[in-house]
């Protein structure tokens, strides 16, 4: 009898063995990456423009790039990326935990989320910042006229916060119908329940795209709170953190040095020596940062300077349709604040 | 003596090795696991910055809840906000087992009436409801009834009373003045009714006769309470909700609120319940043998004399107990607002809560605490509950 | 024959002014439901195409489904190693077909089968792993991911119910106290809240760095959910079985679990497949909730589908689809729990 029992608890304990065993040790990610062939990336599920996937399932938008850059900066292959969908709500959790490498999911960089969550951002891809949309009908061209509405929100997010300082600082009465999930905020103003809906200017453009009649909409003009997305990657890895910050920024240098997909082969021949360091043609940038001397070359080559990445995913010709010219994501010499660090 | 004994000797009994191993390893498991969860949840915590404790709950949430019974806005605490999701469950809660009894009772005794027609119709309604997914039904309400009732413009409007659009129904508020004259009939009233089933009772025993109570009842209600408010210059309005236009934006403004998350989670639990309801009437009733329906006509009851005598006190022997399950599944299934986003305890702070300030150990831990408490408290009552008709009728 | 309706029907539809407006009232019910119902469903349906566009015929637009059938089955798993989901279920659809036909002995042996080796088998198959493609956790949705929750969570809390089953009726107190706290505190919580805990606590719990799927937290998470409910329909099965299977057992010089495992057990487990079934299609209705703690199962499809751009509005379609699948399957699976019950209790007089 006592073996029996002894048996019993011993099979316990394996069980838990088992469920504990899956452990990965986190020693370098950029190591880890390498092992595993492809770079974990999370993103959002399904913001167009920034991250979306296809019927067929392949995913494309400014996030999406930043996950190939990276890729393209450690393999020399920016395909070689598995993405993985996450509501607002998981993103940190699964960072923190290991599942991703690299959380590339229009997150907003603030204080509370860089120091108190032991995160690091690595930079900003975009410039965003939170407004509204309502209906035409409605016949509202200022945020400031929204009184008694009821306003879509998703929750979880920063949006949610800020909407609620905006109303109060503005005297303003409204009630938040808030949704987990942005498809369902956005489906719910569509379908009247709210007045207005709101979440960052660029992913009201894009969230446009997804309702029965786009036209019908207007974007008022306010831009209530200041919202720099970028990239995330955890704070124990400061390697991991430049490879991806600087990933970031030979894409911005390469647009303010005139390198762009097309042309940088024939950059090649070029005499300018920023451009020569840029393409691992003169010093060797890669080695501080553990990677391949050309790595910035494959980044640029295969997914693009920062001018082509946004222009391809919402650039003023794409249905998001969000034009450049005036707005911060323009680079510092042309009246915006896009500034890349040299890279020497 | 022998108490004494007894217990000497299961002392002894478990005081064999045989027995105390395995109980102290049950023990010994169980503390490992808790330790282990706990040292691992602190250097967690410890690396993330994050404080641990409940210092949190009397923090400013920062958040706004759409449909609250309680004060609330974004500069209330998070307790505040525990607050709001717990009475919105309980409300919710409540109007589903209101419901979902009265529903469940007629389709229990519709599926045994004669008429061929009507019970086959009771039992498609059974079957089919509680063959679906709750989440799937609270789907259907939400997104394919609520959501295509006409914008806030064209709302519905019956009889001047209820206003119906989708972002919600409105009713009218009820403002008395003079409200205490009513309330004041109201307890003579209740006096008078306790009297009159005394004096019923003292009949029954002395005399055999029996008064009709519930007539009696109900005319009391009405005479009493039309009487003080008469006397008490009481006066009744109603508050409707007033559309209000702000450029070209319409809303309904004032009296009570009803919004479509709750309406869509109401109707789901109500029905989805109701079936299971009716289920334990139906074997309640034909629990009762048919001797009991004869031998109550044979002792000269009429129809609903022996219904009400007879049949419905034993076959609610039978129903009661597992009915309370049922109350107890529709709390717990009230959950499923999570999915629809009604702020019920669940969403507001397992979801919003949760995902604003991160405690996740000590908000799931608190929500599980309250559903237990709950779950605990309400099966409790009911097991006194049955304790006591199950006495009374032995 | 149209006498004896007619006469019937006096009897039982129209027996008096009071039963007869009841019945008017029922004809005109089905009258205002099933005419538009059918209408919508079947005869004003598209059945073919391609796109949104093609739905003209103003009822439901089933292309829908089809375009999405894959997907709502499937979910995001690779169309190329959907046989192997497939296989998996025929395999599990098989053996309980093969329980029916042989002989009372070997059906032990099947249930050893269904709890220990097919779980692993089916995990093999599905996840990969020993010359398999491996198809990750994140990928699995549907239809499938449902069943597969569901299955795995009833075949998981099979052993941990019946122990706990066991402890409840143990006469060593810690063991018996600690059961019974165990399975109340199970059976006090909603099933969203385990859910919550699988997702987003359970993580916390584990050293830092240490990963353990999403999905198998969910799943342990259901498992021990379940395992209180399973563990209450068994007391129920032991609590049946007379008193003299005990001492008779105990008599011929059987230990505890020499006693449960040859003379108790197999007899009490015979006695609570009903139960069993019903608790399994209660975790079946209830496993759809996993959508809610974002996976993407086959409401979680529908609702990511019908915000699709080109889709919009389709839900309609995508729910009446998963509540014909729902309904036929649990209204089979109870129908046979009704069947058995009726067998056991006739068997038992």
């Amino acid at each position: 009898m006592k073996t029996n029992i002894l048996k019993f608890f011993g099979s316990l304990a394996l069980l838990f063995a088992f469920v504990i065993s899956s452990v990965t040790a986190n020693a370098g990610t950029k190591d880890d990456v390498t092992k595993k062939g492809s770079l974990n990336c999370g993103v959002s599920q399904g913001v167009p423009g920034f991250s979306n996937a296809d019927a067929s399932g392949k995913w494309t938008g400014i996030d999406v790039d930043m996950c190939r850059a990276v890729a393209a900066a450690v393999f020399g292959d920016a395909n070689k990326v598995k993405y993985q969908p996450l509501s607002a709500k998981d993103r940190f959790e699964v960072l923190k935990s290991g599942q991703i490498d690299m959380l590339a999911r229009n997150t907003t960089w603030t204080l509370s989320r860089d120091a108190g969550l032991a995160l690091e951002f690595v930079g900003t891809n975009f410039y965003d910042g939170q407004g509204f949309i309502v209906r035409k009908a409605a016949k509202i061209n200022s945020a400031k006229k929204l009184n008694n509405v009821k306003v879509c929100v998703e929750t979880g997010t920063t949006t949610e916060l800020n909407l609620r300082d905006y109303f109060k600082a503005n005297n303003l009465k409204y009630e938040a119908v808030a949704f987990t999930k942005a498809d369902e905020a956005v489906a719910a103003y569509d379908a009247g329940r709210c007045d207005v809906y709101t979440t960052d200017k660029s992913g009201l453009a894009a969230q446009r795209t997804k309702m029965k009649n786009p036209a019908e909409h207007t974007v008022l003009p306010e831009t209530i709170s200041k919202e720099p997305l970028g990239p995330v990657v955890r704070g124990d890895d400061q390697n991991w953190k430049d490879i991806a910050s600087w990933s970031l920024y030979v894409m911005i240098e390469a647009e303010e040095l005139g390198v762009s997909s097309k042309n940088i082969d024939s950059m090649k021949s070029t005499d300018n020596p920023n451009i020569k360091r840029l393409l691992g043609l003169e010093g060797d940038t890669g080695k501080s940062l553990g990677l391949a001397p050309e790595w910035a070359y494959n980044i640029i080559k295969q997914v693009g300077n920062y001018g082509e990445v946004y222009e391809k995913n919402v650039g003023a010709n794409t249905p998001i349709g969000l034009a450049r010219s005036g707005s911060p994501n323009q680079l510092w010499t042309k009246g915006g604040i896009l500034y890349a660090p040299p890279v020497r | 003596m022998l108490r004494i004994e007894e217990i000497k000797n299961s002392v002894k009994k478990n005081l064999r090795l045989g027995n105390l191993i395995p109980q102290l390893l049950l023990l010994f498991t169980f503390v490992f696991i808790i330790y282990y969860f706990t040292s691992n949840a602190q250097t967690n915590m410890a690396s993330r910055n994050i404080s641990s404790g409940f210092d949190f709950l009397k923090t400013n949430s920062g958040f706004d809840v759409q449909f609250s019974l309680i004060d609330y806005d974004g500069s209330y605490s998070f307790g505040r906000a525990y607050l709001v999701g717990l009475l919105n469950t309980l409300l919710v809660s409540s109007f589903g087992i209101v419901f979902a009894t009265i529903l469940g009772f007629l389709v229990g005794v519709a599926r045994l009436s004669n008429n061929f027609l009507l019970s086959k119709l009771s039992q498609l309604y059974v079957e089919i409801l509680r063959n679906l997914p709750l989440i799937l039904q609270i789907f259907f309400w939400y997104f394919v009834v609520l959501r295509n009732l006409p914008s806030t413009e064209n709302s519905f409007i019956f009889l001047d009373f209820l206003i119906v659009n989708v972002q919600g129904a409105y009713f009218p508020k009820f403002i008395f003045t003079n409200f205490n004259a009513i309330f004041y009939g109201l307890v003579c009233a209740i006096l008078a009714i306790f009297l009159a089933r005394y004096y019923s009772k003292k009949l029954i025993y002395e005399r055999g006769k029996s008064l009709p109570v519930f007539k009696i009842s109900i005319l009391c209600l009405i005479l009493f309470t039309t009487i003080f408010a008469l006397i008490g210059n009481t006066d009744l309005q109603l508050k409707r909700a007033e559309l209000i236009q702000n450029f070209g934006i319409f809303n309904y403004v004032g009296g009570v609120k009803l919004v479509p998350e709750f309406l869509a989670l109401l109707f789901a639990l109500s029905l989805y319940t109701s079936t299971f309801i009716a289920e334990n009437v139906r074997a309640g009733i034909l629990s009762v043998g048919k001797g009991q329906k004869e031998a109550s006509k044979s002792l000269g009851f009429n129809n609903s004399q022996s219904l009400k005598l007879i049949i419905i006190p034993q076959a609610l022997r039978v129903i009661i107990p597992p009915t309370t399950n049922q109350y107890l599944n529709l709390l717990k299934n009230s959950s499923l607002a999570a999915g629809i986003g009604y702020p019920d305890l669940a969403s507001v702070f397992a979801g919003t809560a949760l995902s604003q300030t991160g405690k996740a150990i000590e908000i799931i831990f608190i929500v599980m605490l309250t559903y237990l408490s709950i779950s605990l408290i309400i099966s409790a009552f009911l097991n006194w509950y049955n304790h006591k008709i199950a006495f009374v009728e032995k | 024959m149209l006498i004896n309706f007619i006469q019937w029907s006096k009897k039982s539809l129209f027996s008096n002014w009071w039963n007869s407006l009841i019945t008017l009232f029922c004809i005109y019910l089905l009258f205002s439901i099933i005419p538009p119902f059918i209408n919508w469903a079947i005869l004003d349906a598209t059945f073919s195409g391609k796109l949104k566009t093609d739905c003209t015929a103003g009822g439901a637009c089933w292309v829908f489904i089809s375009v999405w059938f894959e997907k709502l089955m499937y979910g995001f798993y690779p169309v190329e190693h959907i046989w192997r989901i497939n296989l998996s279920f025929i395999i599990f659809i098989g053996t309980i077909g093969f329980s029916f036909f042989v002989r009372e002995k070997y059906k032990l042996y099947i249930l050893f089968f269904l709890i220990f080796i097919f779980p692993v088998i089916a995990f093999i198959l599905i996840r990969g792993g020993f010359g398999l493609t491996i198809v990750e956790t994140r990928e699995w949705g549907g239809l499938a991911l449902t069943f597969i929750l569901a299955i795995f969570g009833i075949i998981l809390s099979f052993p941990l119910g019946v122990l706990l089953a066991l402890g409840r009726r143990s006469e060593l107190p810690v063991i018996k106290y600690f059961c019974i706290c165990f399975i109340e505190t199970w059976r006090g919580i909603p099933l969203l809240t385990v859910l919550f805990a699988a997702a987003v606590m359970f993580p916390l719990l584990l050293p830092s760095g240490t990963f353990v799927d999403k999905l198998l937290r969910v799943a342990i998470g259901i498992a021990i959910f379940e395992s209180a409910y399973v563990a209450e329909v068994v007391r129920g099965g032991l609590q049946s079985l007379p008193r003299g299977q005990y001492d008779a057992a105990k008599s011929i010089g059987m230990g505890y679990w020499q006693m449960n495992f040859f003379v108790v057990l197999p007899q009490a487990i015979k006695t609570v497949i009903p139960g069993i079934t019903n608790t399994f299609i209660a975790l079946l209705k209830d496993t759809p909730l996993i959508y809610l703690v974002g996976m993407a199962e086959i409401l979680g499809i529908v609702n990511m589908a019908k915000a699709n751009p080109y889709w919009l509005g389709m839900a309609v379609e995508g729910y009446v689809f998963a509540a014909i699948i729902f309904g036929v399957v649990s209204f089979i699976l109870s129908s046979y729990s009704q069947k058995l019950e009726k067998k056991f209790s006739t068997e038992n007089k």
